[in-house]
């Protein structure tokens, strides 16, 4: 599992399922939750979070600041 | 599975941290729907003056329009100004406290329509101001009808059956004429529909605060930006509706790079 | 005892700015008030004193710029005329609002619409009755001599900041243009930073520091209850300047049969009509309102069981008579005479009204 490198957390609170980051994503890391949070929007997770590289590229986008970027640096 | 967990557990840790909100964003959430724009320009407006460390010296003037509450979201000091005087309540602000850090936050309606003679004003007065222009092409508060910048054919709540240049005259490039003003020292076009646009957008607005800081003259930073909810369309579709007919009517870049153009400007004899 | 100078109306309104350490001046060119803007410009304050002059591109302008400068903590002021005045009035309003002190010189003309450049005092009504939307008050007073233009300079600021309220000095084309002597006062220095701190430290937008929260300068609430409050709590302001604030002049009124009521300049020729009448054997006397919001209701309610009428005397069609009207509450007559178009009524005019609707009539 060394390839994990990144992980984003959503506040899933703020989230209000725009959608963008998902688009913004290029790992394919983040989707929408079929779950609701409490304003019944589909926040943004981690769908495959194995692929998160930590490119803060989903923070970027997000009109919310909804979202926190971590990532290792890898030695190869 | 649980390896995978493990992994990110190990990861989600203070020293792997390369983005979190700016501290001078508060945890309100914005009243803007999502996606909005809006969102993503406070943001960096926030990273600015944070990473420029100005706070104690900036103040925001905000608009009349969905911006109203601007003030809510970033941690600085805000006047809130009629529809449209934004400019002219940021000069008296500079003017009587040339130290300090000045900026409008305007959209459409304010800057382009009802306050466009403010706006040219303070622009030709060189006011040394920042002013960030939100353009969406339409009145996101009053619930979406038409703007000085709707594009021709466009439908609003109050052009129906699109936008007609003989009933409606043309969609304002105010940004092109402002480039005109000698008092303009850098006049740029952005977007922030991508990673890439919005780090563009960021370093732009940077720019403008530099710029005041280096009392040039007036930084104008337009940002073409959706409006979901005007448009009737989803984030994610709006984003690309903006790259098919925002950009061509209003062309991303810059148009004045940042010295004052005071060249050959005329001045009497004697 | 300050310099004793021989000044015009306008100019003083200039020199007492400067002098009472006034932060800035924004304004637009109108008849019959432009010599404000064009005395400050010829008199370079920036050199001396600091203070900002400022041409703006219109009196909407203006009246912003103002409301940006006031937000900062500073002294700062405009002046107009009558078709400026309402083009001023959404950013008054705002600024009652947004509850931030400044000075408002309206030298008034005549109107309605473009209406005439010779004075009147047609805008009673709307300085006093509001002028811009919502539910505000402004602090009005009304200067009767060029000394008197000067003085509310001084005072006009000293009750914006006891109020945190817009105040406007209702001048008109008379008193803007005539030239009388004046006692000017010694310059004052401008309030440093830290004395804004220690004036408005509470609110003024000065750029928030670690130890204090934001501030912001809005009059905006969606909340209608906070809203409702914030409407209550501008009322008892208001009930306080009623209390503490009301100004007037009572000449001759301690025999008086019949008192005349009139501000500005209106009250100069009426002094001259209490002379005349009293020369005849008629006791008239005149009370003349320095305030007129608050207007001194009370003085006239006192007056009103001891006289047989008052005339309220108005360069207008007859709009601070209503007040008076409120305040004597039907127990004795209260006529109006006035001229409009820019008229201005001779003493003589003003007794032989007095004569025909008090005394005859």
């Amino acid at each position: 599992m060394a390839k994990v490198r990144g992980a984003v957390v959503v506040d899933t609170e703020v989230c209000k399922g725009c959608n963008l980051c998902v688009v913004a994503c290029p790992t394919q890391t983040l989707a929408l939750n079929r779950n609701v949070n409490s304003k019944g929007y589909h926040y943004s997770y981690m769908e495959n979070p194995e692929n998160c590289t930590g490119c803060t590229n989903c923070s970027a986008v997000c009109p919310d600041s909804c979202i926190t970027v971590y990532r290792v640096k890898i030695e190869s | 599975m649980s390896e995978v967990a493990d992994r990110i557990k190990e990861i989600i840790n203070p020293e792997n941290l390369v983005y979190a909100k700016s501290p001078l964003l508060n945890d309100d959430i914005m009243h803007y729907c999502p996606g909005c724009s809006h969102g993503v320009v406070h943001r960096l407006i926030a990273e600015v003056i944070d990473e420029m460390g100005i706070q104690e010296q900036t103040i925001g003037v905000s608009p009349v329009g969905c911006a109203v509450f601007a003030y809510n979201y970033i941690d600085i000091d805000w006047q809130e100004a009629a529809h449209g005087r934004a400019p002219a309540v940021a000069t008296g602000i500079k003017r009587v406290m040339p130290e300090k850090v000045v900026f409008t936050y305007q959209g459409d309606g304010d800057l382009a329509a009802i306050g466009t003679a403010e706006t040219f004003h303070a622009v030709n007065r060189g006011e040394n101001i920042v002013m960030i222009f939100i353009n969406n092409a339409i009145y996101g508060m009053t619930g979406g009808q038409m703007a000085p910048t709707t594009l021709i054919g466009q439908v609003t709540a109050t052009t129906p059956n699109g936008r007609n240049v003989d009933l409606n005259g043309y969609p304002l490039r105010i940004t092109e004429l402002l480039a005109q003003l000698p008092g303009a020292a850098y006049v740029t076009r952005q977007s922030v529909q991508n990673p890439a646009a919005v780090r563009k957008a960021k370093k732009a607005i940077r720019k403008a605060f530099e710029i005041q800081a280096m009392k040039k003259g007036t930084a104008f930073v337009e940002v073409v930006s959706t409006c979901s909810s005007g448009w009737k369309l989803n984030p994610v579709e709006s984003n690309k509706w903006m790259e098919e007919n925002m950009f061509p009517q209003y062309p991303l870049g810059d148009l004045k790079d940042g010295s004052r153009a005071d060249a050959g400007l005329y001045s009497i004899k004697g | 005892m300050g310099e004793l100078r021989l000044m015009k109306g306008n100019e003083v309104i200039a020199e007492a700015a400067i002098r009472c350490g006034c932060d800035a001046y924004f304004g637009y060119p109108i008849t019959p008030q432009s010599e404000v803007m064009e005395t400050l410009m010829a008199n370079r304050p920036w050199e001396d004193t600091g203070m900002v002059v400022l041409q703006a591109e219109s009196e909407i302008a203006s009246i912003h710029m103002v409301y940006g400068a006031a937000g900062s903590g500073k002294r700062v002021m405009t002046s107009s005329s009558s078709p400026g005045i309402s083009l001023m009035a959404e950013g008054i309003s705002y600024m009652a609002g947004a509850e931030l002190p400044c000075v408002i010189v309206n030298v008034q003309r005549g109107g309605p619409g473009l209406g005439t450049i010779q004075p009147s005092q047609a805008d009673y009504n709307q300085a006093t009755k509001g002028g811009g939307h919502g539910d505000y008050s402004l602090l009005v007073l009304a200067p009767a001599s060029v000394q008197e233009m000067h003085d509310f300079v001084v005072l006009g600021f000293e009750l914006a900041f006891k109020y945190r309220n817009p105040v406007m000095i209702l001048a008109d084309g008379v008193i803007g243009q005539l030239m009388e002597k004046v006692v000017l006062i010694d310059q004052r220095p401008r309030w440093t930073n830290e004395q804004i701190a220690e004036i408005s430290g509470t609110w003024a937008t000065t750029g928030k520091s670690k130890n204090r929260k934001k501030h912001v300068i809005t009059s905006l609430e969606m909340d209608s209850f906070i809203m409702e409050n914030n409407n209550l709590r501008l009322q008892a302001k208001y009930d306080q300047m009623k209390d503490e604030e009301v100004r007037f002049e009572a000449i001759e009124c301690d025999d008086a049969e019949y008192i005349m009521v009139a501000f500005g300049s209106a009250a100069r020729i009426c002094q001259k009509t209490v002379q005349i009448a009293r020369q005849k054997g008629v006791k008239v006397g005149l009370i003349r309102p320095i305030t007129l919001l608050p207007f001194p209701e009370k003085i006239i309610a006192e007056y009103a069981t001891k006289v047989k009428g008052f005339l309220s005397v108005e360069f207008n069609a007859g709009q601070m008579v209503n007040d008076i009207r409120l305040a004597v509450n039907g127990k004795t007559k209260v006529e109006y005479f006035g001229r409009m178009g820019g008229i201005v009524p001779t003493p003589d005019e003003v007794e032989a009204a007095l004569e025909q609707k008090l005394i005859r009539g």
